[in-house]
């Protein structure tokens, strides 16, 4: 798993079927991508519940945040419009989990990724990782506390 | 390990003896089903241990999944300006199964509020911003799902029948 200083992978996934968000773009901007399992199954389902209630909190903070499973685009589009997610789920589709893999989160036996949030900084370095139990949601206070870390800079 | 931040204070709806050896915070959403199981748990914690339990509850509307959690938790919010937040917070679980915008009059009234008053201090500024307060609370606390509990300050991983448990079990 990509370590606190490293430089961030960058990638080009898919947002929608005819939208592709590259990490690049984003210099300048702080980024939280959080990797999950699975679209549907229930801990990740409040997870991304609980990050859609922080988007103010996270806009303050001048940070963009992704979630990345290894779901489809058209997966992804009905988990969002069922939870009203108002923030991008990325498809780490084809070839399955690569990015997943170049961040270092992949779980092989079970073919998706582990769970797993990186905030990124504006210079696309990672400032922050944190890999929780599959099971556990693991909340939002870590990624708060990196992202006041960076405004202290 | 996540802990409470803040700490209990005065600015908190507080049930049960100050002295109250075990403190216990849940973060919670009047239109959660988990919430609303935990409910009746909770109240038997309470009966069972009496004084030596302080029991505090702080606001975590999930707004985007439950679009009745925010006005459910101004009214409860409402009915403590007039000293009644408990009978609130009991009626609204205990009718959350008909949760909808027109309760909220009903059960003031159940509750015997000044419903005029209760209708006015409902869109006032300062509860909103109580709850987004709370809510901040929680995420500073690492709540990471409702409900979320928190016993003497520190994260308790588990549900509230887990937490009954556990009070059981040490208080052997």
């Amino acid at each position: 798993m990509l370590e606190k200083g490293a430089t961030a992978p960058d990638f080009e996934l898919n947002a929608t079927p005819d939208q592709k968000i590259k990490l690049k773009d984003f210099l300048g901007k702080n980024v939280i991508l959080a990797f999950y399992p699975a679209d549907w199954s229930p801990v990740c389902s409040d997870q991304m519940a609980l990050y859609n209630e922080m988007l103010k909190y996270f806009t303050k903070h001048d940070a963009q945040i992704f979630g990345i499973s290894v779901d489809s685009v058209w997966c992804h589009l009905a988990f969002e419009k069922d939870r009203s997610l108002h923030f991008p789920l990325l498809a780490d589709f084809e070839p399955k989990g690569a990015v997943s893999k170049a961040y270092g989160v992949y779980d092989d036996e079970v073919g998706e990724c582990k769970r797993a949030l990186f905030v990124i900084d504006k210079k696309g370095k990672v400032a922050w990782s944190y890999l929780s139990p599959t099971a556990v949601n693991p909340g939002a206070d870590g990624i708060l506390d990196a992202l006041e870390e960076l405004d202290k800079k | 390990m996540s802990t409470l931040k803040p700490e209990i204070s005065n600015q908190d709806h507080i049930q049960g003896a100050d002295s109250a050896a075990i403190s216990i915070v849940e973060f919670g959403d009047y239109q959660c089903p988990h919430c609303g199981d935990a409910h009746p748990i909770m109240k038997e914690i309470e009966d069972v241990f009496g004084s030596q339990i302080k029991f505090v509850f702080r606001n975590f509307p999930l707004q985007s999944s439950h679009e009745l959690a925010l006005p459910a938790a101004i009214a409860a919010e409402a009915a403590a300006m007039q000293g009644k937040f408990w009978e609130m917070h009991d009626a609204l679980f205990e009718n959350q199964y008909r949760l909808s915008e027109a309760l909220f009059d009903e059960l003031a009234e159940t509750i015997d509020l000044d419903l005029d008053k209760f209708q006015k201090d409902s869109l006032l500024k300062e509860l909103t911003e109580k709850i987004e307060n709370d809510f901040e609370s929680g995420v500073r606390s690492g709540v990471n799902g409702t409900p979320s509990f928190y016993v003497n300050g520190t994260k308790f991983d588990g549900g509230a029948t887990d937490l009954y448990q556990m009070l059981k079990e040490s208080a052997e």
